[in-house]
C-alpha cells in the first residue's frame, strides 16, 4: 500500500517546526515516530498535503526528574520509557511502555505521538490521567500546560491548537505508599487494547486515602471514572468495596460491539481488568513488586 | 508530484544514496530501488513483522516508515547476516530444527531473534517469545521457532 502523494519537512528544532506548520496550513500533520500516522497515510484515510517530521528535534527524548517532578519528553520512545530507571521505581509506567504493540513498534513509537493522536485506543493517554499529568505544548503563541482530563476531546481530537504541537509529558512521581496498576488485555501483541485499565492509589494505615481509575479503548475517549474513584477513596479494600468501584468503571464505559469484540465482552472485560489493577495497585502500594503487562491470547 | 528528497542509507555496510519521494516506504526502498528482496511485505499493516529490519540497532517494521525518516541511518536485513559465505548461527539453527515451513516470516523472525540475543545473549523461554511477539507465523505452530533461537542462543555463548 502506497500513502497519497505529500511533501516532506524535517524540523530541526521546535520553533521551525511550528513555523513550517504554520506556513502550511490545515493541509500539514505532525509525524514523530509515525507508528499511528503510518498505517492513517498508507490507508489514505486522511487528507493531508504536507508532514512535518518532528522526530529528530534534538532534547525532546530526555526524561528528567527535579525533586518528585517528572519530566518526559515529547520524542521519548516506548522502548526508552521502559528501559528507564524512571520506570524501574513507577511499576504503572513499565506496565504500560513494555506492554504497547511489539518490541518493533516500541522503538519507534513516542509517548507524544501516542497523546496526540487522540485516538482512545492509544495506551499512554489513559494511563497519564492516573498520574493527573500536564501535557506542555508549545505553539505560535507561546508554551502552555493543560490538563490530560480534556486533553482528547473527542475521537482523534485533541485540545491542541492549529501548529500546536506537544512537547512533553509532566507529572508528580508517586510517593510512599501509592502504588499504581495498568492492565490491558488485547487479541495479540501489535493490536491495540481491547479495552484497558489504569489505577493509581495512595494507601494509608490500610484506607485509601486518594484514587484513580481511568479506561482506554473503553469510548471515544480516553474516560476518567470518577465515581469508581469515589468507592474507594476513604475505604479499606475489601471484596464489596473493590466490586463496586469495578461496577462503577463499567458504568463510566461506552464501549461498541467491533472487530475486538461485543460492548458487553468489553464490560465484562472492564470489569474483571478493574479488580486486578486494584488488587495490584494495592499490593504495589505496600511494597511489594508486583510483574505485570499487557495480556494476550 | 511531490519534491523528491535526497537520502543516503547504509544497508549491510554499503552506503547508498537515493532521490526519493517522500511517500516511499522504507521496505520498498529496500526491496523495490536497493534489490534486496530478502526482506517481505506480509500484512503491510504493521501486524506480521514481515518486514522487520534493524535501523541504528534497533528493530523496526519497515512497512511502517518512510525512507526519508531512515535518511542517514544504517540498515541491517536479512542478507547482512551471512558473513563470508557463512550463515548467521540463527540462520543455521532455523534450518537445522525446521524453524520454518513457507519461509515467509522467516527474514522477520530473523531479525527478530538477532535483536534479542543481542541484548540479552541466553533468554529464557518466556522472553524468546516476548521478543518475536511482533513477528506471526501462519505454519509452524512457533515450537520449532523456539527451538532454533534457543538452540542458536546456546550454540553462540559456547562459540560452537
Amino acid at each position: 500500500m502506497y500513502p497519497a502523494p505529500f511533501d516532506y519537512h524535517r524540523a530541526n528544532s521546535v520553533d521551525e517546526a511550528i513555523g513550517m506548520l504554520s506556513d502550511i496550513g490545515e493541509g500539514a500533520r505532525v509525524m514523530a515516530g509515525g507508528q499511528s500516522l503510518l498505517p492513517v497515510l498508507k490507508m489514505r484515510f486522511d487528507e493531508l498535503t504536507d508532514i512535518v517530521d518532528i522526530g529528530r528535534i534534538p532534547d525532546l527524548n530526555q526524561i528528567e526528574e527535579n525533586g518528585n517532578g517528572v519530566s518526559i519528553g515529547a520524542l521519548t520512545t516506548h522502548s526508552c520509557i521502559a528501559a528507564s530507571a524512571l520506570a524501574g521505581s513507577v511499576p504503572i509506567l513499565l506496565d504500560c511502555a513494555s506492554g504497547i504493540a511489539d518490541v518493533q513498534v516500541r522503538s519507534r513509537g513516542t509517548i507524544g505521538g501516542s497523546v496526540a493522536s487522540g485516538d482512545p485506543s492509544c495506551d499512554w493517554p489513559a494511563l497519564l490521567h492516573t498520574l493527573d499529568a500536564e501535557i506542555q505544548c508549545q505553539g505560535p503563541n507561546g508554551t502552555r500546560t493543560l490538563d490530560i482530563n480534556g486533553f482528547v476531546e473527542d475521537l482523534y481530537q485533541t485540545a491542541l491548537q492549529p501548529s500546536e504541537i506537544i512537547t512533553g509529558i509532566r507529572f508528580k512521581r508517586p510517593g510512599a505508599g501509592s502504588g499504581g496498576a495498568y492492565c490491558a488485555f488485547k487479541r495479540c501483541a501489535p493490536a491495540y487494547p481491547t479495552t484497558s485499565v489504569g489505577v493509581q492509589l495512595t494507601i494509608t494505615d490500610g484506607q485509601v486515602e486518594s484514587a484513580r481509575v481511568a479506561l482506554g479503548s473503553s469510548g471515544l475517549t480516553p474516560i476518567r471514572a470518577q465515581q469508581a474513584e469515589a468507592e474507594l477513596e476513604g475505604q479499606s479494600l475489601g471484596a464489596g468495596q473493590i466490586g463496586r468501584a469495578a461496577d462503577a468503571a463499567v458504568a463510566a464505559s461506552d464501549p461498541v460491539d467491533d472487530q475486538r469484540g461485543s460492548a458487553d465482552f468489553k464490560r465484562q472485560l472492564i470489569a474483571h481488568l478493574t479488580k486486578r489493577a486494584i488488587g495490584i495497585a494495592e499490593r504495589r502500594a505496600s511494597g511489594e513488586q508486583v510483574v505485570n503487562s499487557h495480556e494476550y491470547y | 508530484m511531490s519534491e523528491r528528497i535526497g537520502i543516503t542509507v547504509t544497508v549491510n555496510g554499503t552506503r547508498y544514496e537515493r532521490e526519493v519521494e517522500p511517500r516511499l516506504l522504507l521496505v520498498q526502498l529496500i526491496r523495490e530501488e536497493l534489490r534486496l528482496t530478502g526482506t517481505h511485505i506480509g500484512c503491510d499493516t504493521s501486524y506480521c513483522g514481515a518486514c522487520t529490519i534493524l535501523l541504528d540497532g534497533e528493530p523496526v517494521k519497515s512497512c511502517t516508515m518512510l525512507a526519508v525518516q531512515a535518511d542517514g541511518g544504517e540498515v541491517l536485513t536479512v542478507e547482512g547476516l551471512e558473513k563470508d559465505g557463512k550463515l548467521h548461527p540463527l540462520q543455521e539453527a532455523f534450518s537445522e530444527h525446521h524453524g520454518l515451513q513457507c519461509g515467509y516470516c522467516t527474514p522477520g523472525m530473523l531479525m527478530s531473534a538477532y535483536y534479542l540475543l543481542e541484548q540479552n545473549p541466553d533468554p529464557s523461554n518466556a522472553e524468546i517469545r516476548k521478543g518475536i511477539q511482533g513477528n506471526l507465523c501462519r505454519c509452524t505452530g512457533y515450537k520449532n521457532i523456539f527451538a532454533a533461537i534457543s538452540d542458536a542462543a546456546a550454540k553462540m555463548q559456547t562459540g560452537s
